[in-house]
């Protein structure tokens, strides 16, 4: 038990908990307009793809990096338009974006690469193993000063809130929601990209296996607030890091606890959370409901 | 002529998504007209192709039924995919566990424990909304990942052959094997695994048909769907239909279980869904959450499947991945709805309301 907490295993906390982390922070933009996105996952595999292909063609991350953003942006604005737009079930069309987003990368890399789901190995010297933790951890100070301390930030809360209000105050709700949506699919899809190309080195098939949704769960778990969400990243994070250190079993006080049990921490907490067992987690008043100006 | 337009925008949906597709192939080098002629083609050969189109569409049936029954009462349930798991699993640990009993105990029990699991496991996330009002889109992921890691421990710890390196669990006994079709239709070879768990699913159809429209429960179910506040009014408890219809919702996204374990693989294969539960949404909404639209869009998807694995093996650059770029695309389409309408006129879908 003692050797568990190492410097090894600090590092590999923070290190699982930034992709949740950017993803958890896309999503807070996107609900707290009051537009729930069950499709952070999708957006993080558009970018996780992008930017592992465009590294290798152009042999430049931050090459990759930009088009591993602008990926989760161009599915944020499919969502988005969809969403906003067309008024469709925002939980619907997310889903629709899940499944879309699971073939495409390997229907396009089955085109490009040749291969059934994964790019090419992308060479060392270009990866970027640092900067997207570094940008994930300063944007959280940023995100609390930009949703609390700025007029953006109270316009994108009073749409979530209470979207006619804020409409008869003469804020444009489409308009405010289209830049959460959009800026949730720029952050998703960095943290897509820092999988593919900061903590590996190549895309593979469905390569986030389900982070999008632990980053909702963190998002749930600090309920809608950008330092609480930080902390559930890292505590969802550290129970990442901790599975994978120990193998397959984790032994506490001399009892094997399987890995399974490790892996079901996050989702259990959050719906522990969501019940308001310990401490009622509240959504934005308006999440999930589209917004049809009075005419 | 009801019955026309309910046709006309789900076609479109298709339709627009197979352009969406045919530039997307373009795009990357092939033709799409080939690669659509070998998709519909090799899935509607006899016998290979449709025994294999409707196998791939049984599950597909009941996710999309159960995600109907569930959205009938204003709830999305985007968790058969972890209901259909457990089921799976439950009903492989009765195979297994009374492995010795004849066929007229042992099929009647699996059954049985499909439909449990799978309704207790659908059964949480309604009573956690019942009684604390949280959302059940956020628990049914949620139970989605406990489930289906709660299965995949018990495998690997419980019921793993030792030694062998897949994730699957010993066989279950040869009562509770359930006959497949080809043992009684000729010129369908019996190798084909689809089984009697498509006749139960058409079966199922008919009625979930039968509780919703002709039966006070589906009344007071359906009311609760349309207007809660009205149901509420007219002596309906909300909290009750919300719990009843995630259960019958989680029973047969569980039936899949049946066709998977009993019908096909005759043990509990890890993984082994790809991803009915999630399909289940597109059907339920391409088949405008009717039970009759529900089979049909089940076959079409069954039609991707079957043509999908073709099209992988004998198209230059096209890997059967397009079935799931497909699914998406048209899930969008019906999702955006109003995106029609503006085009062509009136049509009323998905009228979900918030309980």
């Amino acid at each position: 038990m003692k050797d568990l907490f190492t410097i090894a295993l600090f590092w590999s906390t923070i290190r699982t908990a930034t992709p949740l982390l950017l993803a958890a922070m896309g999503g807070l933009f996107s609900e707290r307009s009051g537009v729930i996105n069950i499709a952070l996952e999708g957006m993080m595999l558009a970018g996780a793809f992008t930017a592992a292909a465009v590294t290798y063609a152009a042999g430049n991350p931050f090459a990759g990096l930009a088009a591993g953003m602008a990926a989760g942006l161009l599915i944020a604005a499919i969502h988005a338009v969809v969403s906003i737009r067309y008024r469709a079930d925002q939980v619907v069309t997310g889903t629709a974006i899940n499944i879309l987003m699971f073939g495409m990368p390997a229907f396009l890399s089955g085109a490009f690469f040749l291969s059934s789901g994964s790019t090419p190995q992308i060479p060392r010297e270009h990866l970027v193993p640092w900067l997207p933790i570094v940008i994930a951890f300063g944007l959280v100070p940023t995100i609390w000063y930009v949703l609390y301390k700025t007029p953006f930030g109270l316009r994108l809360r009073s749409v979530g809130e209470n979207p006619e209000a804020a409409d008869a105050a003469g804020v444009p709700v489409a308009r405010m929601r289209y830049a959460g949506v959009l800026l949730s699919g720029v952050l998703a899809g960095l943290g897509g990209a820092y999988l593919s190309i900061g903590q590996s080195s190549l895309f593979t098939r469905n390569m986030t296996s389900g982070r999008g949704f632990i980053a909702l769960a963190a998002l749930i778990f600090g309920k809608w607030r950008p330092v609480q969400t930080m902390l559930a990243c890292l505590l969802f994070g550290f129970t990442e890091a901790v599975s994978y250190q120990m193998q397959g079993v984790f032994k506490f006080s001399g009892e094997d606890i399987p890995v399974q049990f490790i892996q079901m921490v996050p989702y259990v907490l959050t719906i522990i959370v969501l019940a308001g067992f310990i401490g009622h987690s509240r959504p934005p008043r308006a999440l999930g409901m589209p917004y049809q100006k009075e005419r | 002529m009801k019955l026309l337009r309910e046709l006309v925008f789900p076609l479109l949906a298709v339709l627009a998504a197979f352009v969406v597709g045919g530039i997307l192939i373009l795009l990357i080098g092939d033709n799409p007209i080939q690669a659509y002629k070998l998709l519909i083609g090799s899935a509607l050969s006899w016998p290979d192709g449709i025994g294999y189109t409707l196998f791939y569409a049984t599950p597909l049936i009941f996710t999309g039924l159960a995600v109907l029954v569930a959205f009938r009462c204003g709830l999305l349930n985007i968790g058969a995919e972890g209901q259909l798991y457990v089921a799976a699993f439950a009903t492989a640990w009765v195979g297994i566990t009374l492995a010795q009993r004849s066929a007229w105990i042992l099929i009647p029990l699996c059954f049985l424990a499909a439909v449990l699991a799978g309704g207790v496991w659908g059964a949480i996330p309604g009573i956690l909304k019942a009684r604390f009002g949280s959302h059940e889109v956020i628990n049914t992921i949620m139970l989605n990942f406990i489930g289906i890691a709660l299965v995949s421990y018990f495998t690997q710890y419980h019921y793993k052959v030792p030694g062998d390196p897949i994730m699957e669990s010993s066989e279950i006994g040869q009562g509770a094997h359930i006959a497949r079709l080809g043992h009684f239709i000729h010129g369908l070879p019996e190798r084909i695994p689809l089984n009697l768990a498509f006749v139960l699913a058409l079966i199922c159809c008919v009625l979930v048909y039968l509780f919703l429209w002709r039966t006070k429960w589906g009344y007071e179910l359906r009311a609760t769907g349309a207007s809660p506040t009205a149901a509420e009014y007219g002596g309906i408890s909300i909290r009750k239909q919300i719990i009843i219809a995630m259960t019958i919702s989680g029973s047969l996204a569980g039936m899949v279980g049946i066709n998977e374990v009993l019908g096909y693989r005759h043990r509990y294969y890890d993984g082994f869904s790809d991803n009915y539960g999630f399909t289940g949404i597109a059907v339920a909404l391409l088949g405008r959450n009717h039970p009759f639209g529900v089979v049909i869009a089940a076959l079409l998807f069954g039609v991707l499947q079957r043509g999908g694995i073709y099209v992988d093996g004998f198209s230059e650059h096209v890997t059967k991945d397009i079935v799931q770029v497909l699914q998406g695309v048209i899930i969008l389409f019906v999702a955006a709805e109003a995106f029609f309408r503006g085009q062509f006129g009136s049509f009323g879908l998905l009228k979900r309301s918030k309980v």
